[in-house]
């Protein structure tokens, strides 16, 4: 028996989803064809476009669907970067978060490198929370020099809400487009596009029940956005390329699904991470939850006053190596995560712990749990046994390694 | 399993043995090539998915854990310092004693698991009466890698496991096939695998500066000059420039490295006869030797065995040995291992050789 613990990293398929696309893929047409085969197909996309929108806030004109959220986050970072440039050369900074998904931190560091971009990380604080102060005084420095700013809804590893809102405003105060990842808030935390002041955002369909391999990058009517794939204009030329029809429906039956059934997904949600949390503080004492602390749940459903995300427990465990818990958890059966991309298959120090002070001999031995829908008790109770004696051993792998 | 071949069927024997078995592959370069040139350098990324897909065939559990920051100490610092102090080192000797059957061992045994299996040509014979276990040469003279493995004592044996010593390597790759396994035909990894385009020299040289100096014969008159002294070995031949060709018309070789003075000593072919051979910080792979132990002596990795007699045995963990006949260029640095016919009866890092002059 496995428990899946791991829904950060992916989620399984709502079989709505799946009978969505499979319907799909039985027809054929490109949905750039003239022809009834072409419109027909056309018609499922633009049905997609409209609901998707429609469920986010966003009119369908600044829905541009891509191949997932890695490429949303490129396609914001660098067409917003080059368009901005372009009309001012003088816009060279990016400001973002120290805690971005690499999916925007790599692309950022490739302007840097190769486009001439200067890049400003916003320090966070010991629960990975954005200094807003940080980013107005940038603003204030130098308002003309900057190309755009990017920050995260909410952080993929540890769970932290960014106030979205403030960083929204003050940017738009000064003039700066902002882009915001929104991956792991979508479907957890109210996301509405066109309240929340935001120039462009990401969302993805594998975090929230679709399939992988689609996204979407929404996009504030009027934005200029330089293209980062060039081809047949499809998306008003903003992205070029044969749309894929059944998982963009795929994607809108689960983005609406993962909407409409929201509170009721996190009150439950909350409730299991709560007590994945006690039950992990018990079987391990000094373990250390990250990130923003619990407060047990607000009166109107807002868990932790809207700080965390309430499907994700990340911890870290003094004296244990990141890897032998994830081998002694897997063979458990009990699937998680280190929290932290991989290069080759070997974890690295996780650059968001970094960034929120967690000491680097406590970062290697990081642990992320995440919940979704599909979770249940017994996923929970599975982690909670199997953590203890897992982290013994772990410990004693640490410590005959002389790492600790 | 380091994505090679023999690894890959070690590990099907493993589970074929009926042991509960999850493939690892070291992660063991700070900054991993992404693919393979041929036959040199190990453990870039496409070796990492070459391994991964054995595992898959195999369908055993499959990890990558990362030991470089524990190799470039133990393995790649100590290769440099060995140089820097004239010696020639053996590093697949030091990552056997002091990476896969150290640190990964006592991590897997910590971790619950109960031996590191691997691909090398070796055999692990258990005695049935005394349960004594001890290392023996493959089956395949031409692959043998006992030579690598004579540094590990009996309480690291315990915990090893190879599976390919009764086979010949060319059965090893035919097994690959017919199991299904896709690096059945990959070409061997041979030289250093920590040195990618195989250029020790130049490697060295990078690492620890190379800086010009005399080559000088014994009697100390300088015949040339060499570009740095690491990266010479003791019976090299070729690469020295010489001014001056030898009086009597022969080649010389290269016979001690002095890295204090940046000196290198060449001379006769004479000069490099070995008549015995002293190592220091035995170990012993069983019972210790004896004086008087007539023994198999083999100073190199793929060097002939040559008949001798333990001489010394020291409370300082020396031994030494005479040889039947001599043996030409001895390196201070590398392994003496010795055997009583297939077994291995132990090692030494080599210290000082004995000259016939």
């Amino acid at each position: 028996m496995t428990a899946y613990l791991d829904h950060a990293a992916t989620t399984p398929m709502l079989p709505e989803a799946v009978a969505a696309m499979a319907e799909q893929l039985a027809q054929v047409g490109n949905a750039s064809s003239l022809h009834s085969s072409g419109r027909r197909v056309r018609r499922v996309v633009e049905e997609a476009r409209e609901r998707l929108g429609a469920a986010l806030g966003a009119a369908p004109s600044e829905v541009v669907f891509t191949a997932g959220g890695t490429e949303a986050d490129n396609l914001a970072v660098k067409g917003l970067y080059w368009s901005r440039r372009a009309q001012d050369r003088r816009r060279r900074r990016i400001i973002t978060s120290a805690v971005e998904h690499h999916a925007v931190l790599d692309a950022v560091e490739w302007l840097a490198e190769h486009e001439g971009a200067q890049v400003v990380l916003l320090p966070v604080d010991g629960a990975g929370r954005v200094r807003t102060s940080a980013l107005q005084a940038e603003l204030e420095a130098e308002p003309d020099g900057v190309a755009l700013v990017s920050v995260m809804w909410a952080n993929n590893e540890v769970g932290t809400v960014q106030p979205i809102g403030e960083i929204a405003d003050i940017a738009r105060r000064h003039g700066v487009p902002v882009h915001s990842d929104a991956v792991q808030a979508v479907g957890h935390l109210p996301v509405d596009f066109a309240a929340s002041g935001l120039d462009c955002l990401t969302v993805t369909g594998h975090k929230l029940g679709g399939p992988v391999g689609v996204g979407a990058l929404l996009v504030r009517r009027g934005l200029e956005l330089t293209p980062v794939l060039h081809g047949g204009g499809q998306e008003r030329g903003i992205r070029s390329g044969t749309l894929d029809a059944p998982a963009a429906w795929a994607f809108a039956v689960a983005v609406e699904i993962a909407v409409a059934e929201r509170e009721a997904v996190t009150a439950r949600l909350t409730e299991l991470r709560d007590d994945l949390v006690a039950g992990t503080l018990e079987a391990v004492t000094d373990a250390q939850l990250s990130g923003p602390v619990l407060n047990g749940g607000s009166p109107d459903g807002g868990a932790d006053g809207g700080s965390r995300l309430p499907g994700i427990a990340h911890f870290t465990f003094p004296g244990c190596e990141g890897d032998s818990l994830l081998y002694l958890l897997d063979a458990q059966g009990v699937e998680c995560s280190t929290g932290s991309a991989c290069q080759a298959g070997v974890p690295q120090p996780s650059h968001v712990l970094l960034a929120m002070g967690v000491p680097a001999s406590r970062v290697r031995g990081a642990l992320r749990f995440s919940l979704g829908r599909t979770s249940t008790v017994d996923d929970v109770r599975a982690a909670v046994t199997a953590i203890g004696p897992a982290v013994e051993r772990a410990r004693r792998a640490g410590l005959a390694a002389g790492t600790s | 399993m380091s994505g090679g071949v023999d690894s890959a069927v070690a590990a099907a024997r493993a589970v074929d043995a009926g042991h509960d078995v999850v493939g690892v592959h070291l992660a063991l370069a700070r900054d991993p090539a992404s693919t393979r040139t041929g036959a040199r350098g190990c453990c870039t990324i496409e070796d990492a998915r070459d391994a991964r897909r054995a595992a898959d065939v195999l369908g055993i559990p499959f990890y990558v854990w990362d030991l470089a920051e524990r190799f470039e100490r133990d393995v790649v610092e100590d290769f440099v310092a060995e140089y820097a102090a004239g010696r020639t080192p053996n590093p697949c000797v030091r990552c056997n004693e002091r990476i896969k059957f150290s640190a990964l061992l006592d991590k897997a045994l910590a971790l619950g698991f109960d031996a590191v299996c691997t691909g090398h040509y070796a055999r692990l014979v258990d005695d049935a009466g005394t349960g004594a276990r001890s290392l023996h040469r493959a089956v395949d003279p031409g692959k043998d890698q006992s030579y690598v493995l004579a540094v590990l004592p009996p309480e690291r044996l315990a915990h090893a496991l190879f599976p390919l010593g009764d086979t010949p390597k060319a059965a090893v790759r035919a097994e690959a096939a017919a199991r299904g396994i896709q690096v059945a035909a990959k070409p061997d990894s041979h030289d250093i695998c920590f040195i990618a385009d195989g250029d020790t020299r130049r490697w060295l040289g990078a690492r620890l500066g190379s800086r010009p100096g005399p080559i000088v014969d014994t009697d100390g008159a300088v015949l040339g000059e060499h570009g740095g002294a690491h990266g010479f070995t003791v019976g090299q031949r070729h690469g020295l420039r010489l001014e001056r060709p030898a009086p009597d018309g022969r080649p010389r070789y290269v016979l001690e490295i002095q890295p204090v003075s940046n000196t290198v000593v060449v001379g006769a072919r004479d000069a490099l006869t070995v008549t015995g051979v002293d190592g220091e910080a035995a170990t012993w792979c069983g019972p210790a030797a004896s004086v008087g132990d007539r023994v198999g002596v083999q100073v190199r990795a793929h060097g002939e065995e040559v008949p001798g007699t333990v001489d010394v045995v020291g409370p300082d963990r020396g031994v030494g040995v005479r040889l039947d006949r001599p043996l030409t260029g001895v390196a201070r640095g590398q392994t003496l291992a010795l055997y009583d016919g297939t077994r291995v009866v132990g090692s030494a890092t080599i210290g000082g050789t004995r000259r016939v002059a």
